[in-house]
Order: structure tokens, then C-alpha cells, then sequence
């Protein structure tokens, strides 16, 4: 099967999931970011023209502010015109069908589209009806992927631990909702991770999650135990409704992130979260806000990845 | 009209035959099978030499759209489609708006059929009223209106008490009931089989207990009130084991299989593709391995071709959100050939999985070519290749998974009654 993502010379034609992306491409994503990061520290320039009269339509189906807003600074960054879409107010509530929303854009010469959708397999739908010259970055659809932040996140591994064959690593949380899980998984087993583990009770984790290429373990404090990376992922509170959880609190005493259990890990371990955060719920304070903790720096680096990928797609070569 | 197909390798599962045989057709039945009967002239003669004669394939669940969802299909396209398909008996489930829970409804729906002159239509009425599951249908009315069984189609019957009710009545007057088994909390919301797949594409999921606790209620209850039981649709091999038991312990209960689950599995949803969003959803290889083997020993008794035309609105949306169901109708023939083929099965014994068992399981006395019988007969060319094009395609359902794919195996000729009614 064709891979959706890959034009027929093997460059990145969409970014719509880390699975089956190739190596070379991903460390290209993020080689090109540290150039991107040094531009965003130096204060002199912020913007470089390489998507200059370029038109990038964040056409955001599920409401997101913080993803948002990361990729229309990525993207002003870059010089482009950036349309915001609030579409999940606008069109599809008038009836109007997603493929028709996507006609209308591409014939409104859109250059590159950054779609989030509730529905997995939202991004590899538009991708399939798009116009050939328009480029699609997945934002996260529904529970499948969310590319971007796995990179940045993958950016901010190798920033802090440089490589990634030596490492081990957890992703903590509910995995069975997370599209950023996913795509973490992808991500880190392909750039080489020889030991990624999830730790989650078993409502939250999908059928034959093992098959991806991880450890599963339900002891949150045997699952943190000598390792480097802790990702931590987002509880939704919906859960609690769906009889997943009996209550926050419970949760937070067996699987949220505290000082203790973070001392079953490696001493000079990273702890990371996608945002927005539960303190109090998947992780408390003290860890979010301690040493250990590089949260704010995946923020920051965000935005350099994605005017990596998104300057890969469409920047002038 | 008599008719004398000469030349044609006859297969008639029933009657054991595989062989070169002549077939007479006058007054709209067989007539004779090799001898010429006296006084027999032929005012059309159909030189099927090289081509396989069979008799009309009969298809246990077709969906024809109608009444309510005539912007999917209407009964003209999909009726073209069943002949174009070699099909000249369709059982259509009761899933139409309104269902079929009101004798005039179905009355309506033969009427119309007959009309057309094409397949015989065999209505399933609603076990329960309005397909809610929890009033029972006017059963015994709707048989006299042309009900051959009762089902509640996909719609959940979550009430036990209900269910055992239903069935008690049905058995009362010897009506079958026809039942998908899917328990519908465990169910709720999912897309696809809960397993590899579903977790790398991040779709809810529906796990093979949903298929095993309805089953595994409904053959208690069948146990119990002695209904004649047929459950539609298996999925899983879990499934499969079940019905094998029930079987061995003697409990009359009959079952179906998708052709698409006999072909596909949950790894053909590749990157979301809407054509493969089925219910039951497409499980794993072993699976279908199970279900392929289950056909094979008889557990499995018939295959349908569960065709579900959908228009284009509805399906091409993302995965989750795309209406589930593919159209069948056209490609049941092929894909049985293909499962011949690729399971190295004599051709009567898979031909019987779509002829004479359904007919079985109707309570029909069709699906074979015997002096006497109604001669609905299927006339195929098993060399000829076409590829699955959605306009190569008679009816208004364009979407099928097969889409693009090569198909072996050609309808030449459909006679219904006697009567010629397709050839290409």
C-alpha cells in the first residue's frame, strides 16, 4: 500500500502520522528545527521568508487554543498568510459535508492546510481528496495521531538526552483517547528507543497495545523504575462518566506523577506533558514545576518543529 | 417460451450434479435435465458451451432501500443489480424507514417487486414494533402478507424478557427468527474489531465478546422456547465455536456469513478506508480463518452477500463517521468462485452455500434444478475476468472494498420463472 504521506520520490508530501515515516526524514524535522530554535532565541530576527505568499489555513474542526496558536506563530514566522478556521462553528454546522469545506478552501488557493478533526482518520481523508499542490498537517485526529507533538516532543528528548538508543522510556496515562501516545510510540521506536513502556490500570489501554512495540505495565512504580523520559499524558474527565475510573483521586494515588514515584526513575530523568495540564489529577505540582520537569521547554521548541515540518512541505527548497 | 440451454457444464448442488448437461425449460419450469421430454420444442436456444449452469443464486440479506431510503437505492437499481448478480431470490432485512413491522408495508414492498418482474423478494418482517424491541409485530399478519421470518436487523433488543417473548410467539407458529448477534453496550460507539488495527488507527473498538454474550443469549433462549433460530452475520472465530457446539448438542439453529467477511479482514481498512467500515466490523486473519474453516464443516450454513447501498454523502466521511456497509449484490458470484478457488473447493459444495442452503433456511423449495422446480437459473462464463468499476456497477451502491479489483467469473445469463430476464 502506498504510503499516504510520501510523494513518489519519497519526500514528505503531508505530515499526517510518525507511523511508517522514514528515520532519515524525521531527523531531518529535526535538524531543521535546532536551526529554527537558534532564530527564535536570537532577538533580532523572528522571521524568515522561506513560506513568504504562501497560505496556510489552520482549519481547526475541534477547538484547540494552544495548538493553534503554536502553528500560526510557526507559520507568520515563516512569512505565510495564515487563515484561522473555526470550522466546527461555521460550515459543517450548516450542513455542509467536509469534502465540500475542502473543495471550497482549495479553491480559495490554500497552499497548506493544518487540520484537527474529532474523528481518527480525518487528516488521511483530506489528504486523499486535497488538490495535489496543497500540503496537510495532522493537528490530531481523534484518537489516531498527533505528529507534531510527538516530534517536538522527540525534539526535546534529544535535546536533553542527545541520543536515543540508550534510553528508556514510559509513557504514563491514559493511552487507549491519546493520539499523542500514538504517535510517541511511532516516534520513538523508529528513531531507535530499545525500551518503551506504557503505564496505565487496563481500561485505559487498547487491545494488543504490545503489538506496537512496547512494555505494558499497570504498577505505575514498577513501569517508572530506571527510566530516562517520563511522558506523561492528559486525563480527560469524560473518563470518570465512561465507568474507565472511579475518581480523580483514586487515579491520582496510583497513576499520577508524584515526587516519590519519580524517584523510581533515573536521577537525572525528564518528565514532559503535552498540555494542558491536571495538577493534581495525572501529575502534581511539585513535579510539574520542579527540576526534573521540561514542560515549558517542549512549548518553546513547538514551534521551531513545526516551522520545521511546515517549511519542508511547502518552503521554497 | 421454451427454453433449451445446451452445452453447459450443470452444476445442481441437490441433485448431485456436475456434469455437461442439457437443460429444458418450458411453462417457467425445468422441464427436463438431459433427455429431451417429448413434444419439446425450443423457441429460444441458449448455447452455454463453456459456461456453467446453476441454479439461481438466492441471497439472504439484501438491502433494497425501500420504503425511506430511495436516495441510497431504489428498488429498480438494486433489483437490476441482484439479476446482473446471477441472484433470483433476495431476502431483504426490515431495516427500511418505516421498518417492516405493518403488513401493508410489505404488501407494498411485494407488490412493487413484483411488478418489476425480476428476483423474487422475500420480506423479513420486525420482531418488534418499529424495530425498538419492545412490542412484538403482528408476526402471524405479516407472514400472510409475505414475512418469511423475523428479525430485529442491526437494531438492539437489549430486553431478555422481550427477546424470550418474541420467540415464544414466533415458535407458536413455527416462524424463524433471524438474529445478529452484537451486544449493543459493548458495542456503543465502535468501528471496527477490537485489535491491532483499531489500537495503530485509533477506532473504537468492538470486542468478540459483543458477538459471543448475544449469541450466548440468544441460543439459551432458542434452547428454550424451541424457535427456529438463525443467527446472521458471524464474525469471529469464538462465534464460530459456539454455533459448532450448539450444533453438536443437536439445537436447530442455522447460520450466515458476509461475503466481505469471508474475503477481508481488519488489516484491509489499510489508511481508513470508509469502504471497509462493516458491521459486524472486519476482524482479524484468524478470524476469518475461522469463518472460512466453519463453512467448510458445515457449521457456517450460507453465505449472504449483506448488501447495504450507500450513497456517497454517507460514505465518503471518515472512517467512524462514514455509514457502515457495503453493496454486495453484483459481487457474490465472483467472490464465492474466488473462495472456491483460493480454499480448493469442489464447485457444487460452495455453490450449495448460496443456493440450496439459503433456500433451506427460507423454507423454500428453490436453489436446485430438479424436473418440476422453478427454473431460476444463473448462466456464468467462469473464465471471464472485469474489474470491480463503480461504473461497471448496476447498482446505486458504488461502494464496495473491492473497488479496482479483478473479479473472475461473469454472469452470461439470468432466467427467473422461465423467463430470460438478464444477459450481458
Amino acid at each position: 500500500m502506498k504510503n499516504p504521506q510520501l510523494n513518489k520520490h519519497g519526500e514528505l508530501q503531508h505530515l499526517l502520522t510518525t507511523e511508517g515515516l522514514p528515520v532519515g526524514i524525521i531527523r531531518d524535522i529535526l535538524d531543521r528545527a535546532t536551526t529554527f530554535v537558534d532564530i527564535s532565541d536570537g532577538l533580532e530576527i523572528k522571521k524568515v521568508p522561506l513560506l513568504h505568499g504562501k497560505s496556510v489555513f489552520n482549519m481547526f474542526f475541534e477547538s484547540s487554543t494552544r495548538t493553534r496558536t503554536t502553528f500560526e506563530i510557526a507559520a507568520k514566522r515563516l512569512s505565510a498568510d495564515v487563515v484561522n478556521l473555526n470550522i466546527g462553528s461555521s460550515s459543517t454546522s450548516k450542513g455542509e459535508t467536509l469534502l465540500d469545506t475542502v473543495d471550497n478552501l482549495c479553491a480559495m488557493h490554500a497552499d497548506m492546510f493544518v487540520v484537527r478533526h474529532a474523528q481518527s482518520g480525518a487528516a488521511h481523508f483530506i489528504a486523499q481528496h486535497v488538490a495535489p499542490e496543497v500540503h496537510v498537517i495532522n493537528a490530531g485526529d481523534g484518537r489516531h495521531a498527533h505528529p507534531t507533538q510527538a516530534l517536538l516532543d522527540m525534539f526535546t528528548i534529544r535535546h536533553y538526552k542527545k541520543e536515543f538508543h540508550n534510553l528508556r522510556v514510559a509513557i504514563v496515562g491514559d493511552v487507549l483517547h491519546s493520539r499523542v501516545a500514538r504517535s510517541q510510540i511511532h516516534a520513538l521506536t523508529t528513531l531507535g528507543v530499545p525500551e518503551v513502556r506504557v503505564i496505565a490500570p487496563k481500561t485505559l489501554l487498547p487491545a494488543m497495545v504490545e503489538n506496537l512495540g512496547v512494555q505494558v505495565y499497570n504498577d505505575m512504580v514498577q513501569g517508572l523504575r530506571d527510566v530516562d523520559v517520563v511522558l506523561m499524558l492528559r486525563l480527560q474527565n469524560e473518563r470518570m462518566q465512561g465507568a474507565a475510573l472511579p475518581s480523580a483521586q483514586e487515579y491520582f494515588k496510583y497513576y499520577g506523577l508524584t515526587v516519590e514515584k519519580l524517584a523510581r526513575a533515573k536521577p537525572d530523568a525528564i518528565v514532559m506533558h503535552p498540555g494542558p495540564m491536571n495538577r493534581g489529577i495525572e501529575i502534581d505540582s511539585s513535579v510539574a514545576d520542579g527540576s526534573h520537569s521540561v514542560i515549558l521547554s517542549q512549548v518553546t521548541f513547538g514551534i521551531a518543529v513545526r516551522m520545521a515540518v511546515m517549511s519542508m512541505l511547502a518552503g521554497t527548497k | 417460451m421454451n427454453i433449451h440451454i445446451k452445452n453447459g457444464r450443470l452444476i445442481d448442488p441437490k441433485n448431485n450434479i456436475d456434469m455437461v448437461r442439457d437443460v429444458f425449460i418450458a411453462g417457467g419450469k425445468i422441464a427436463a435435465i438431459g433427455a429431451v421430454p417429448g413434444g419439446f420444442v425450443a423457441t429460444q436456444v441458449i448455447d452455454a458451451s463453456g459456461l456453467v449452469v446453476v441454479p439461481g443464486l438466492i441471497d439472504l440479506a439484501a438491502r433494497l432501500r425501500e420504503p425511506g431510503y430511495e436516495y441510497m437505492a431504489t428498488l429498480e437499481s438494486e433489483m437490476e443489480a441482484a439479476v446482473a448478480g446471477g441472484i433470483t431470490s433476495l431476502a431483504c432485512p426490515p431495516d427500511t424507514d418505516p421498518p417492516l413491522d405493518e403488513p401493508g408495508l410489505v404488501e407494498m414492498l411485494k407488490h412493487r417487486a413484483l411488478d418489476l418482474n425480476q428476483a423474487h423478494v422475500y420480506p423479513v418482517g420486525a420482531l418488534t414494533s418499529g424495530l425498538k424491541g419492545q412490542e412484538l409485530t403482528e408476526m402471524a399478519e405479516l407472514v400472510d402478507a409475505g414475512c418469511v421470518a423475523f428479525s430485529q436487523a442491526d437494531a438492539p433488543l437489549t430486553d431478555t424478557r422481550v427477546l424470550m417473548r418474541a420467540m415464544q410467539y414466533a415458535a407458536t407458529f413455527g416462524f424463524s427468527v433471524w438474529l445478529r448477534p452484537q451486544d449493543s453496550f459493548l458495542a456503543k460507539n465502535g468501528v471496527a474489531h477490537d485489535g491491532e488495527v483499531a489500537t495503530r488507527c485509533g477506532l473504537p473498538s468492538i470486542p468478540v465478546c459483543a458477538e459471543t454474550i448475544a449469541l450466548s443469549t440468544m441460543l439459551s433462549l432458542a434452547r428454550e422456547t424451541g424457535v427456529k433460530l438463525h443467527i446472521c452475520r458471524l464474525s469471529s472465530a469464538a462465534g464460530v465455536e459456539m454455533i459448532r457446539a450448539a450444533k453438536r448438542q443437536g439445537l436447530a439453529v442455522t447460520c450466515d456469513v458476509s461475503m466481505n467477511h469471508v474475503h477481508l479482514s481488519e488489516m484491509d481498512i489499510g489508511f481508513f478506508d470508509p469502504n471497509c467500515h462493516l458491521s459486524p466490523p472486519l476482524r482479524s486473519l484468524r478470524d476469518r480463518a475461522a469463518l472460512r474453516a466453519g463453512l467448510q464443516d458445515g457449521t457456517i450454513d450460507a453465505i449472504c452477500s449483506d448488501h447495504s447501498p450507500v450513497d456517497e454523502d454517507v460514505k465518503q466521511l471518515p472512517f467512524a463517521e462514514a455509514e457502515a456497509g457495503a453493496t454486495g449484490l453484483e459481487l457474490l458470484l465472483p467472490l464465492l468462485l474466488k473462495w472456491a478457488r483460493q480454499d480448493k473447493l469442489a464447485l457444487p459444495d460452495a455453490l450449495a452455500k448460496v443456493t440450496l442452503q439459503p433456500a433451506q433456511i427460507l423454507g423454500l423449495d428453490a436453489g436446485h434444478l430438479s424436473a418440476g422446480a422453478a427454473a431460476d437459473v444463473c448462466v456464468f462464463d467462469p473464465d471471464a475476468c472485469w474489474k470491480v468499476e463503480p461504473g461497471a456497477l448496476k447498482s446505486q451502491g458504488k461502494n464496495t472494498p473491492f473497488n479496482g479489483i479483478e473479479m473472475q467469473g461473469k454472469v452470461r445469463y439470468t432466467l427467473i420463472d422461465g423467463k430470460l430476464v438478464y444477459r450481458s
